[in-house]
């Protein structure tokens, strides 16, 4: 990519990542990126592209292919100085350092007693919609949300990964960074030259007065383009783009609750003890008296993800989410 | 597993000096130590197996909820760690008390995490970058890897200053090789060439489990396959400790590649205050070993170069006053404030981390008095 990072400019969340990558190893030479096949190839989904070219192999390293191995180096990098990014190639292939990620990164600033920082992100393509075979379409999030430690973030739009890869990678705290691999390819503005939010905040993008939807990643295109066939029914919906998955910004959410008195809450991730549960519960707990129906959610099934051919009725799509806002529009 | 005629040994078990082929490229780095450095590994031997002792009687007494003894592997510790230089990171398991003591860290601080105050007890930065106990089998080779390749990339390795090129030295034992961190340690230091220096003490046991079933050829050869040079050394001689420790740093530093030191010792106490070795292991095993042991074996080969008998009763005074002064901190060791639970869970301001902990100290307020 030869385009100078200012203005606005139109491309895809792939592209996005990668200007947000090289801005960031551009802004501080302590920004290393290591996975498998980021170097030459340019990683599976070409987001390095280009990276190790002109940063040269020691700071674009394509590692042995060991995912506790890539993870567990990466903290010792980072006990050393270095800001390491690292690229797990697949979802369901982040269990093999799921012990590195949870028992060590997790906890090491703990341990340490705040004497130790550890400025690790660790990139996740997650999520469906790309007619892959198994261990390819999963979202994993909620098992990282659930450890004490970890920050987690997901974009939904090209303009967000740009800026939220360089703020994850600008964080004291180890950041998982998800990275909704069915919205790699369409292309979305980037505004290069701000953010418009921090890294944790919700972001309310499209405003509505009955009823509230939220989600994360992949799902917020979904929710918008219910909202749009809502529209023209005539049903007015406000839509959440989550964002961080950990902490969660709930200032907005309830602000938004208390105005619709209604909520769903949607995610390609299974249903049960998730993020999506995580909220329905604290949106309970805090704006129960504004809520003129129960909080639904909309998931994945709790089953594993379906052979490609039937991703498309495992995944949510907006029929199942008008379906979800019927139902609660009817109390 | 015993030892073989692989097995580089310095000091016999009878106190003599081993010249062998094998012994003959180290006794220059024994005959270079003086008589002060030769009466520090004994007198660090000795106080950490005081020490050791008073903590197990610690632990048996209530004050510990668990200790971990390190006695019978004085010998492997004291001399690899006197053969580490003050820019080199240690990354040990968490039986390595001696090399704590040797790297500065009070072992009051051990002491500490056993007792349940916490569960780091020292800033490596601050103790001449010796690391934090890790607990979990095998995970810390890892990290010992990253800060190797680090030095790679800083340029503080391999530049032909021995007085300034750093190393990365790391402790496991021999069930730690059965894990799978171990191995992806090996692949990653062999593949970046990492300056690490695998020190295994294989003292024989993984809790109940003998290392015949983590491994079925002698654990030094493993490293090979990875393309990392090993050798076997007799953990219970600390001459061979320090001098082979200190070759292969010295090879690690000058940019030769990681390599692996399997030092034979054993785990003459339990493998916690937990355990029972007596469900299985024999008597006589535990007995060939005592036959073997580091200080008792040291202690005669000190005596022959003339070092009389008031330099080891004044050790073993310093050793009781040690472990005496030990037992009184650590008798004043108090539970720390409620709100530590919070505290550096993350480096930065974290909403439900804020919340939880003002929860927390409304709750105890509304007791009245002190919360």
């Amino acid at each position: 990519m030869s385009t100078e990072s200012t203005g606005t400019e139109t491309m895809p969340m792939a592209k996005a990542l990668n200007a947000g990558l090289r801005k960031a190893m551009q802004d501080d030479a302590k920004v290393l990126l290591m996975g498998e096949d980021i170097g030459p190839l340019g990683g599976v989904f070409r987001v390095t592209e280009g990276l190790q070219a002109e940063f040269g192999a020691q700071r674009v390293m394509d590692t042995p292919l060991a995912e506790s191995g890539i993870i567990g180096t990466a903290i010792g990098l980072a006990m050393g100085g270095y800001r390491p990014v690292c690229e797990i190639q697949f979802d369901g292939f982040i269990f093999p350092g799921f012990d590195q990620i949870t028992t060590q990164l997790a906890k090491l600033t703990n341990r340490h007693e705040g004497q130790l920082q550890l400025p690790v992100v660790i990139r996740v393509p997650y999520g469906g919609h790309i007619g892959a075979v198994e261990h390819h379409q999963e979202s994993p999030e909620a098992y990282f949300a659930h450890t004490p430690g970890l920050r987690l973030v997901s974009p939904s739009t090209p303009h967000d990964a740009y800026w939220m890869i360089q703020e994850a990678i600008a964080s004291n705290d180890p950041v998982m960074f998800f990275e909704p691999k069915s919205r790699y390819w369409p292309k979305g503005e980037v505004d290069f030259t701000s953010s418009g939010a921090p890294l944790h905040s919700t972001r309310v993008i499209r405003e509505g007065s009955e009823i509230t939807l939220l989600g994360h990643g992949a799902m917020v295109s979904v929710l918008l383009q219910a909202a749009e066939i809502a529209a023209e029914e005539g049903t007015s919906i406000e839509v959440i783009d989550i964002r961080s998955l950990s902490p969660i910004d709930y200032a907005p959410i309830i602000a938004s609750v208390q105005k619709t008195g209604r909520l769903v809450v949607a995610s390609e991730a299974p249903g049960f003890v998730s993020v999506s549960s995580e909220i329905a519960a604290t949106v309970t707990e805090r704006a129960f008296y504004s809520l003129e129906a129960p909080v639904l959610r909309v998931t994945g099934f709790d089953a594993p993800f379906p052979p490609a051919k039937l991703e498309t009725v495992y995944l949510p799509d907006a029929d199942r989410v008008l379906e979800a806002v019927d139902r609660a529009l009817a109390y | 597993m015993s030892y073989t005629a692989a097995t580089v040994q310095l000091l016999s078990p009878e106190g003599t000096i081993v010249e062998s082929d094998a012994s003959a490229e180290y006794l220059p780095l024994i005959e270079a130590l003086s008589d002060e450095q030769l009466r520090e590994f004994h007198r660090q031997m000795v106080v950490i197996r005081k020490f050791d002792n008073e903590a197990t009687n610690l632990q048996r007494q209530g004050q510990l909820g668990l200790w971990v003894p390190s006695l019978g592997q004085e010998a492997a510790q004291v001399g690899s760690a006197y053969a580490s230089k003050p820019q080199d990171h240690i990354f040990p398991a968490y039986r390595e008390h001696a090399i704590a003591r040797i790297r500065g860290v009070d072992p009051l601080n051990i002491i500490k995490l056993l007792r349940g105050t916490t569960h780091g007890g020292w800033n490596p930065a601050e103790h001449n970058n010796f690391h934090l106990y890790t607990l979990v089998i095998g995970s810390h080779t890892l990290h010992a890897t990253g800060v190797a390749m680090a030095m790679t990339l800083d340029g503080t390795t391999g530049t032909g200053h021995p007085e300034t090129d750093g190393a990365v030295l790391t402790y496991f034992g021999d069930g730690a090789t059965s894990q799978g961190d171990v191995s992806e340690a090996f692949v990653f230091a062999a593949s970046y060439q990492a300056p690490v220096l695998f020190f295994l003490q294989n003292n024989h046991w993984a809790i109940s489990v003998p290392v015949a079933t983590q491994s079925r050829t002698p654990l030094y050869l493993r490293s090979e396959g990875f393309g990392i040079p090993g050798i076997q050394i007799d953990g219970n001689d600390v001459l061979a400790s320090y001098a082979v420790t200190f070759a292969n740093l010295e090879t690690i530093r000058a940019g030769g590649g990681p390599r692996l030191i399997e030092a034979l010792t054993y785990r003459m106490g339990a493998h916690t205050s937990s355990d029972d070795p007596t469900k299985y292991r024999l008597d006589s095993d535990v007995e060939y070993w005592r036959q073997r042991d580091p200080i008792s074996r040291f202690e005669t080969y000190l005596r022959s170069r003339g070092e009389g008998d008031a330099f080891f009763a004044d050790l073993e005074v310093e050793a009781a006053d040690f472990a005496e002064d030990i037992r009184k901190r650590t008798l004043t060791l108090e539970t720390p404030p409620t709100g530590k639970i919070f505290d550096h869970v993350y480096s930065e301001p974290h909403p439900v981390i804020d919340s939880q902990k003002q929860w927390l100290a409304d709750y105890e307020a509304s007791f009245g008095g002190d919360a």
